[in-house]
């Protein structure tokens, strides 16, 4: 059984993704390919999806050219598809989202999972910052997180379940198998959250 | 590491820990600085000089906007000396828009950049097209905010990552509409990253040293280059972009995203001609997609454009040591 990973490779930290889904992959000795994925026909081809990091107002857009979008949205419409998404991809993720300073904005969302979301949420560039984070879905061992203008979940739904949290800051998520951080897992050599969605996605594909 | 952190200082003045909650958190430290470029790749930065254009920019899909009190095609007709914008006009655009907001301040001037980090802009592009300040570049590794600086060459980029830059563009020729020099310095970039490539796979210290030399930067960052066979930091393309094609042909050329500077406000289909350049950069290798992007924009609407040889500044000989 050979898994089939796509990154939506429309703008953001795409090779990062990749890279580190292989090594995942590699790590975890499973057998799949993880491919960039622009089209909507590329993304109805995947059995699982990352979207990267990078700015959520500029994929949203790109994500309308190409279909790309509304396959997204017709792959969620099948149970358990299972997308991980950071940072602007929790945007994407989100039903509703909104600026901490401009406020409601009208950007494309994925409405996939039932939350709301603060973007720029801990300020602009200058507070961007790593930390140790706990994330329970992965295990005792924190990990170094990078968060970069990034966002937080203000509001959740009864199914979704808090991954991550940093003092009050809701910063990773999951419900069905959609998983939403607010960090950038790709950035460092730790690809315990990219091994995670990988077992996620094996088990969807049994 | 996604991130190469080679050619980094050891403990970074701009590099600062602090408290947020019970939980210490590490800001400004070049894995957060390189990083946030990293957010930036695939994504066109659009100059702007008020609100109502960063909030076209904004809409048509720029990644960030950079705030200048003129556009460089505007600077090289004022003549005189350019300086950093108004801070009330680049807060007001920091209020109006969600993506970042990046502002220029002069080569050296490191005030320039002290005011601009203080307001908060996300990223300070120290610019050949201001007025240099000093024949001495920003220690930038004292700034919390990253830099992106301009490069002709590679010797010029290491050097401005040496001294700190978490990105770097080629400088082109600003404000002119013309792409030949920006084409330029991409290939300059590529063919030394080859040459620098090929000594390290052939594992001749020698040479790889002798290269340093040449190109006045480090050892450790060559080395660095010659290991990735690439800039350890992300790369745009700057300076003369003006149609979509211009832009597909720089992604083609290996750079990471794109600059447009006067390309977008001096043309007279603002709006459109932004849209079709974000279409083109992202979708650079199809060219049904670059077709469609360029049927988008009306050449007879394109900013006029000079000719490289007539100028009589050519900014982008400005802070090359």
């Amino acid at each position: 059984m050979k898994l089939k990973i796509g990154v939506l490779g429309l703008q953001g930290d795409i090779e990062e993704h990749i890279e580190a889904t292989k090594l995942a992959l590699k790590k975890l000795n499973v057998e799949g390919e993880v491919i960039w994925t622009k089209s909507g026909e590329e993304v109805l081809s995947v059995d699982g999806l990352i979207i990267p990091g990078g700015e959520s107002t500029v994929i949203g857009l790109l994500s309308t050219y190409g279909r790309a979008l509304d396959a997204v949205k017709e792959k969620i419409l099948e149970e358990e598809f299972p997308i991980l998404g950071t940072c602007a991809g929790l945007i994407i993720m989100a039903k509703r989202a909104y600026d901490k300073i401009v406020g409601q904005t009208n950007q494309e969302l994925l409405g996939a999972m039932d939350i709301t979301v603060e973007r720029n949420s801990f300020g602009r560039q200058k507070e961007s910052f790593e930390a140790d984070l706990h994330i329970s879905v992965i295990g005792e061992k924190s990990f170094r997180a990078v968060f970069i203008r990034a966002p937080s979940v203000k509001e959740y739904g009864s199914k979704v379940e808090v991954i991550a949290k940093l003092e009050e800051y809701i910063v990773g998520v999951k419900e069905r198998n959609f998983l939403g951080l607010a960090f950038h897992p790709e950035l460092t050599n730790d690809t315990r959250v990219h091994e995670y969605f990988i077992n996620l996605l094996q088990e969807y594909k049994r | 590491m996604p991130v190469s952190l080679v050619g980094s200082v050891s403990n970074p003045k701009g590099s600062k820990e602090a408290e947020l909650g019970k939980v210490r958190v590490l800001r400004g430290s070049t894995l957060v600085k390189r990083g946030f470029a990293h957010m930036l790749k695939h994504g066109v930065v659009m100059d702007v000089t008020n609100v109502e254009q960063a909030q076209t920019a904004e809409e048509a899909g720029a990644v960030a906007v950079m705030v200048l009190d003129k556009l460089p095609y505007d600077v090289r007709k004022a003549g005189g000396v350019a300086r950093t914008a108004s801070l009330k006009a680049i807060e007001e655009i920091m209020d109006n828009v969600t993506i970042p907001v990046m502002a220029k301040c002069r080569i050296g001037h490191v005030y320039e950049a002290r005011v601009l980090e203080a307001i908060g802009v996300d990223m300070i592009d120290e610019s050949e097209v201001l007025t240099p300040a000093d024949e001495r570049h920003i220690w930038k590794w004292n700034f919390t905010t990253p830099f992106v600086c301009g490069a002709r060459d590679l010797g010029e980029a290491l050097r401005r990552i040496e001294e700190g830059a978490a990105m770097i563009r080629t400088k082109g020729e600003p404000g002119t509409g013309n792409v030949v020099e920006a084409v330029k310095h991409v290939r300059i970039l590529n063919k030394e990253i080859r040459l620098v490539k090929a000594t390290y796979e052939s594992n001749d210290e020698e040479e790889l040293i002798k290269l340093a030399r040449e190109l006045n930067v480090s050892y450790e960052l060559v080395r660095e280059v010659g290991r990735l066979g690439r800039l350890p930091v992300v790369n745009f393309a700057a300076g003369g972009i003006t149609t979509p094609a211009d832009a597909a042909l720089m992604m083609k050329l290996g750079c990471d995203g794109i600059f447009v500077g006067s390309g977008i406000f001096k043309s007279s289909d603002p709006l459109e001609r932004a849209r079709a350049i974000v279409l083109a950069t992202t979708f650079y290798d199809d060219q049904k997609i670059v077709a469609e992007a360029q049927k988008m924009v009306d050449e007879k609407k394109s900013m006029a454009g000079m000719d490289i040889t007539t100028l009589e500044l050519r900014m982008q000989e400005r802070g090359k040591e």
